[in-house]
């Protein structure tokens, strides 16, 4: 069995788990602090993953990065970088599809924390940052747990958004999810059903883990 | 001396309520705040924190002025630096009673002092929920007085304490604050506890 799609898909989780980290916890702070109308439509924009079919997002992606036009040619004319058919490609369809499970949990533990707790910093002196570092995050450690594994997990098994943008490039987009399919396509249940038990083990740790991480604290690993 | 003179509308059931108050007090000085529930006493505290905004008036604490909304003056609530304790708590789960203290700013002999005025000191690696409710509430006063304040608002600050350990605190607080002539304002639905060290009441409410 080829290893590498197994390898590429823990290594794009990875990548795109830790991005999301230092895009979500702004962004799921900021959201939480208010419903403002340009709040409502970036959450909702935010939302939209979940919803959408994956091939909608992956074909805009691919229109909007193609090397031929706009933003894409911009991008590779003046820093030689093409998000199309590569695995940065993949890392940023990644992020845009799993940041609803990187946001949601954040930012909903954020809103329960009472707003005496970031009052009480304030009136201590305490800046916004340090109250939020020093305060609010440790007290959502649970919940901020529960969001990186549940990107990790979504993005080990992503599969439209990522054949629409990343193509099946053996070694470089080639994730374990389109080695299924493709193996499947050339009548290889074998090799197929290897990938998939290894997917359907790890997501199934991974999954029991936060339950067991969050006993106490959450009853699902999406609260 | 404190110029306090605010007006905020409040929302009451489907209609609005004024909360209109003007409060002087000499600088050392407890002043206690009563009235029913809904009056805006918490909001009145919130206001003089900079945690609530104010519809118009003027805060002026010891010759700074901290809000005038005819000037455009509003300090934020890190730059007053009140001594704030809220009614529910507001202790941080994650940190210890020692962790508390020294996250407010205060050195270790102000702790040790801190601990001792609260009867803590036994208590001084616990989290919040490994005190009882009364010892959360100190933890709470002592937390507020860490930065040594100039002004120190209290929300029903001893409501959870029984009469002894009330006694002995105020007793305690009292001696504090008038070493360090703090200024105080307290709300509280009992006055009567607080009648020997309050300069003065003010009654919120119709």
């Amino acid at each position: 069995m080829d290893w590498s799609p197994i390898w590429l898909s823990l290594k794009l989780a990875t990548i795109t788990t830790l991005l999301l980290l230092l895009v979500g916890l702004p962004l799921a702070y900021w959201l939480s602090k208010g419903r403002s109308v340009i709040r409502v439509i970036l959450e909702a924009l935010i939302t939209m993953p979940l919803v959408l079919p994956p091939s909608v997002l992956g074909f805009y992606l691919l229109i909007a990065f193609s090397p031929q036009h706009g933003v894409g040619k911009w991008l590779h004319d003046a820093f030689n970088v093409q998000f199309v058919f590569s695995f940065p490609g993949l890392v940023l369809a990644s992020v845009i599809y799993s940041l609803p499970f990187m946001i949601g949990p954040i930012k909903s533990a954020l809103q329960q924390l009472p707003p005496s707790l970031a009052q009480a910093s304030y009136t201590l002196g305490k800046s916004e940052r340090e109250t939020f570092l020093r305060v609010l995050l440790p007290n959502i450690k649970a919940s901020v747990f529960t969001a990186m594994v549940m990107a990790f997990a979504h993005t080990l098994g992503e599969f439209g958004v990522v054949l629409m943008i990343g193509g099946n490039i053996p070694g470089v987009t080639k994730v374990a999810s389109i080695a299924i399919y493709d193996s499947v396509e050339g009548m290889d249940y074998r090799t197929a059903n290897n990938y998939s038990l290894l997917l359907f083990a790890f997501t199934f740790v991974i999954v029991t883990a936060v339950f067991i991480f969050n006993r106490t604290k959450a009853k699902s690993p999406l609260e | 001396m404190i110029t306090i003179d605010i007006h905020k509308k409040l929302r009451a059931g489907k209609g609005q309520t004024d909360l209109q108050i003007r409060l002087q007090a000499h600088k050392g000085t407890v002043t206690v705040i009563q009235g029913p529930s809904g009056a805006g006493k918490s909001t009145f505290l919130k206001i003089i924190a900079g945690l609530a905004d104010a519809d118009n008036g003027s805060i002026n604490i010891h010759g700074t002025t901290w809000l005038d909304t005819a000037k455009g003056i509003n300090l934020s609530p890190q730059k007053r630096k009140a001594g704030f304790v809220f009614q529910n708590y507001a202790l941080f789960p994650n940190m210890t009673v020692r962790e508390h203290l020294e996250y407010a700013g205060a050195d270790a002999a102000w702790i040790d002092q801190l601990l001792t005025l609260g009867g803590l000191q036994g208590d001084a690696d616990h989290q919040p929920e490994q005190l009882s409710g009364g010892q959360q509430q100190r933890l709470a006063i002592l937390r507020a007085m860490a930065n040594k304040p100039a002004l120190l608002l209290m929300d029903e600050p001893f409501s959870a304490l029984d009469q002894k350990t009330k006694a002995d605190l105020i007793a305690g607080l009292q001696k504090l604050w008038g070493e360090m002539e703090t200024t105080v304002i307290i709300v509280s639905h009992y006055p009567q506890e607080l009648a020997e060290i309050a300069g003065q009441d003010v009654y919120i409410g119709d």
